[in-house]
């Protein structure tokens, strides 16, 4: 599906982004990896409050605005691939020990070189996946 | 009880910003990424208005020392550069190309119940498959 660029959301919403972090951060010295979060949330009995706290303010939030914007989910997408997409973010950001928050927004925030590299690494597989699903195979949308 | 609701101030900031930028929508990700197709750079964007906010708020913690919370900021990130960094993100990537969610969007999507619900399932299956990989020294 073709997207318009929305410069003006892009950027507000950014900023709370920018902000979510912050306040994470110099609230209670936590860094808003999501990937880190959910998995920790899970899998260690201390510390859990405040995850499991943000995961669903996260997805709180998130649905009370698709709901007042009346915006749908996207369907018909091939669950074969996504279940393989899944898979892979899983395994990928346990691994590299991050995602497009933890590493993305927060690591840069903490001017980490590691994690400059690692957004430099997963924006070039992800245009390169794209490319290649998209352009060259012509397999999915 | 502080903590817990600072969390989840922060949490719903968060899902906030995903959803007004547009970012909850793996469509609009896709064609970040599509640049040699249909290119919607607003991704670029999120990601520039979030660091305007972040990196002074973290300069400006770090420089107080301590959180509000009183506990110590977290230790100096890792330095480290290795084969697990490079593999892992470089997977995330693939994953992230092919459907279009990274972990924060794909949660926020569990609001509508649907295709997120089977990413998340294997999202988390992924995980827990990378914790049979040896650990690093």
């Amino acid at each position: 599906m073709p997207t318009e660029f929305t410069p003006v959301s892009a950027l507000l919403g950014g900023m709370l982004i920018g902000l979510a972090a912050t306040l994470l951060y110099a609230g209670i010295g936590r860094i808003a990896g999501i990937s880190g979060i959910l998995n920790h949330a899970l899998e260690q009995r201390s510390e859990r409050g405040w995850r499991i706290a943000f995961l669903l303010g996260l997805i709180a939030a998130a649905g009370l605005w698709f709901v007042g914007n009346g915006i749908a989910p996207r369907t018909g997408f091939p669950l074969g691939w996504l279940l393989l997409a899944g898979l892979l973010v899983g395994f990928g950001t346990r691994i590299g020990n991050g995602c497009t928050s933890g590493h993305g927004i927060c690591g840069l925030a903490r001017l980490s070189k590691r994690s400059l590299i690692a957004v430099l690494v997963f924006m070039g597989s992800g245009i390169a996946t794209v490319y290649l699903l998209r352009h060259v195979l012509a397999v999915l949308p | 009880m502080k903590r817990v609701v600072i969390a989840l101030l922060a949490g719903a900031l968060f899902g906030l910003g995903l959803a007004i930028s547009g970012m909850t929508d793996p469509d609009k990700v896709l064609n970040f990424l599509d640049i040699a197709g249909r290119w919607d750079p607003s991704l670029a964007l999120v990601m520039g208005g979030a660091l305007l906010v972040s990196v002074p708020g973290f300069a400006l913690a770090r420089k107080r020392g301590d959180c509000a919370c009183g506990d110590a900021l977290p230790a100096p990130a890792s330095q480290r550069i290795d084969t697990r960094l490079i593999a892992g993100s470089a997977l995330f990537g693939i994953g992230w190309g092919i459907a279009g969610y990274c972990p924060g969007p794909a949660l926020a999507n569990l609001a509508h119940g649907g295709e997120a619900v089977a990413f998340v399932v294997a999202m988390l299956a992924g995980s827990q498959l990378a914790r049979l990989l040896p650990t690093p020294p």
